[in-house]
């Protein structure tokens, strides 16, 4: 049995050596990647095209203008004259966030009574609008702290509000926030999926294709001793995979690495159980590997999607949630943000461990007693 | 080796139905018959890839159906497309399928050459198999088939698509595996083939139909055959069809090959009716039937059940 063995690996890593593109193939998609989500990926919102139309043309409304554009958050792209023009740059898209201060403002403010003040956002992505929305409430905040300071009185604020809660705010973990440090772990566990999934399907099917397949079965080999054959040297290259994007993250994005890589190893092995099995199963499903890249598209994306990468889970409809539970991505991005971010050992991640464990012996189970089936 | 009563269902279609069959040792036993008649499905019952819905096979006293395992060491299943691994070169192919089949260093390195070079190839051992042309890949694949010394050999089509000088090389092979006392088990498209097999079985529609010697086949022909040479065998091709007493046409090149109740009695009247219809007949004689035109009497449309 380990001479069966032994030569399907041997097969396997001549094959994969005499593929002068092979590790070409293997690594540039991964680096460009991770590089890309490192820098595009992001939820930060920067450098917002901004409108203003200053109707007042007071100080305290060119203050107020000068804190926007002082901040970074926006850039105001029109000094706009008119209503309509306001309008006009927000429908092109050439500003998201619009600025309106009416006449008045600096009077009433002066005179302490509700000062208004407009803001329009392109809702068009939701997302980012929120969050430019979040920024405007921040300086506008802080454009009444500086009116009080300067004496202007600000409606809601009486002299006797003596009752001061500060709240302060104290992130563990990622302590500048930096989405980056949340978002390359998760591109680790992401882009090993889907190049150990295609790559275990598109293998096998291959062989199907070729003929290799059922020319192998006709040999005293057994389905175990193939399959063995087969998903190791892709265990080996997802192994290869996760070293490569963290060390990567670590050095180039300097994410840092507080954790055990022991815990790390353990949570990718049983991570990469999971994905071969996945693989396999594809495999057994596609007859030719255009199939099997088809259902490695309609596979992926989802389990991309309902892992908690970008998006969380808690916020999920109950059936998608469901779903989260068999997709063993979602348990992965949990143990490797741990072991990056916070540094907790098995003691805390025993249940993500053992839940991608159990799916990884129930999908390699599964792909098994296929792929016995399908040799018919 | 011999199977009985092997039948198998694809979904709603009946590849195979009730085949009977023996092969003795020393034998190269061939299955000819018209595309989808189930040779290949019978090929790959035998070989322990495909489990009949009903059946036994026995090779070499192993129970093929009940323990596929045991029988595979035992024999070697070659299809129309024998899977070799392209990006590995010839010696290492061999040494792969060796390896499969457990068979010890230096017997490999003493069947491989002697192997290499009966196919021709020992100058290939370092090229890579994808660089190999149809013939030498089919003829590697019948090396790789051949490393761990079968006593059974099935092959599908193994000629197909392969040169004439490849394809003396394989036959070469097979008769030096027959003097051996190697079973040999063969399905082929060609005529010229099936006349070397000592045994045929010509096979409809999922059974076997006529089983025997190709002499015996020929023999087993029904009426006579005549061969009409004309300047054009086209047109006498078309005035013959409906002529009295025919039984079947075959159009063979220069000639049309007939075939009627009564050679003595019916030649005199085709040569009036070629007179008739201005074609004029060069030759009409009788001929030994090939084994193309005993298929085709035997498995062609009117053919007796």
């Amino acid at each position: 049995m380990f001479e069966r063995l032994h030569v399907m690996l041997v097969k396997e890593f001549l094959e994969l050596r005499r593929d002068r593109w092979a590790m070409v193939r293997l690594i540039v998609p991964l680096l460009i990647q991770a590089l890309v989500f490192g820098y595009a990926a992001t939820f930060t919102v920067n450098h917002v095209a901004t409108v203003v139309l200053d109707l007042d043309r007071s100080q305290a409304s060119r203050t107020l203008v000068s804190h926007f554009a002082a901040n970074g958050r926006f850039d105001i792209v029109e000094m706009a004259a008119t209503q309509q023009a306001v309008t006009h740059a927000i429908d092109t898209g050439r500003a998201v966030v619009a600025i309106v201060i009416h006449a008045g403002f600096a009077a009433k403010l002066a005179n302490g009574r509700s000062a208004p003040l407009a803001i329009a956002v392109d809702g068009t992505n939701s997302n980012t609008a929120l969050i430019a929305l979040g920024y405007v409430s921040l300086i506008v905040a802080r454009f009444e702290a500086e009116a009080m300071a300067h004496g202007w009185p600000v409606p809601g604020e009486t002299a006797s509000s003596g009752a001061d809660v500060p709240l302060q705010e104290r992130p563990w973990f990622n302590q500048g926030l930096d989405d980056r440090w949340f978002f390359i772990p998760g591109v680790i566990g992401t882009l090993t999926l889907i190049q150990v999934v295609s790559l275990t399907a598109l293998a096998v099917v291959r062989e199907r294709e070729v003929g290799t397949l059922e020319q192998i079965m006709v040999s005293p080999i057994r389905p175990f001793e193939f399959i063995l054959g087969k998903t190791v040297p892709f265990f080996l290259i997802g192994l290869g995979d996760v070293v490569l994007v963290t060390v990567f993250g670590v050095l180039w994005f300097g994410i840092p690495f507080v954790g055990s890589p022991l815990v790390m190893l353990l949570g990718s092995s049983l991570f990469l159980l999971a994905a071969l099995g996945l693989g396999l199963l594809l495999s057994t499903l596609a007859r030719t590997q255009q199939q099997a890249f088809a259902l490695n598209f309609f596979l992926v994306n989802p389990f991309f999607i309902l892992s908690g990468f970008a998006f969380p889970i808690a916020a999920m409809p109950p059936v998608l949630q469901w779903f989260t539970l068999i997709n063993p991505l979602r348990y992965f991005l949990v143990v490797i943000r741990a072991v990056f971010l916070k540094g907790v050992g098995i003691d805390v991640l025993w249940p993500d461990l053992l839940a991608m464990g159990a799916l990884g012996a129930g999908m390699l189970a599964l792909s098994v007693l296929r792929f016995r089936k399908s040799l018919d | 080796m011999w199977a009985r009563g092997l039948h198998r269902r694809f979904g709603a279609v009946a590849a195979v139905q009730g085949i009977d069959l023996a092969v003795r040792r020393g034998e190269i036993f061939g299955l000819v018959g018209p595309d989808g008649a189930g040779k290949t499905t019978i090929m790959r019952m035998l070989a322990g890839v495909l489990r009949p819905d009903a059946g036994e096979i026995r090779l070499e006293g192993v129970d093929v159906v009940a323990d596929p395992e045991r029988a595979k060491p035992l024999l070697s299943y070659m299809p129309q497309r024998f899977g070799l691994y392209e990006d590995l070169t010839v010696a290492e192919n061999i040494y792969f399928y060796a390896t499969l089949f457990a068979v010890p260093a230096p017997v490999r390195r003493a069947r491989s050459a002697e192997l290499l070079a009966a196919a021709g190839l020992l100058a290939f051992r370092r090229r890579l198999a994808g660089q190999l042309s149809g013939g030498m890949k089919q003829k590697l694949g019948l090396v790789c088939a051949l490393i761990h010394t079968p006593l059974v050999l099935l092959l599908d089509e193994p000629t197909t698509g392969v040169d004439p000088v490849s394809r003396r090389d394989f036959w070469g092979i097979l008769y030096g595996l027959r003097e051996r006392g190697v079973t040999i088990l063969l399905s082929t498209a060609y005529m010229d083939e099936a006349e070397r097999c000592s045994r045929l079985a010509l096979l409809h529609a999922g059974a076997i139909r006529h089983c025997d010697t190709p002499a015996r086949l020929k023999a087993a022909m029904p009426g006579a055959l005549l061969a009409v040479v004309t300047p054009d065998a086209r047109a006498a091709h078309a005035a013959l069809a409906g002529a009295p007493g025919l039984l079947g046409l075959l159009l063979m090149g220069d000639r049309v090959h007939v075939r009627v109740d009564d050679a003595a009695r019916r030649a005199p009247e085709l040569r009036a009716l070629l007179a008739g219809q201005g074609i004029g007949a060069a030759d009409i004689a009788p001929v030994e039937p090939a084994i193309e035109d005993v298929f085709v009497a035997l498995l062609g449309p009117g053919s007796p059940p």
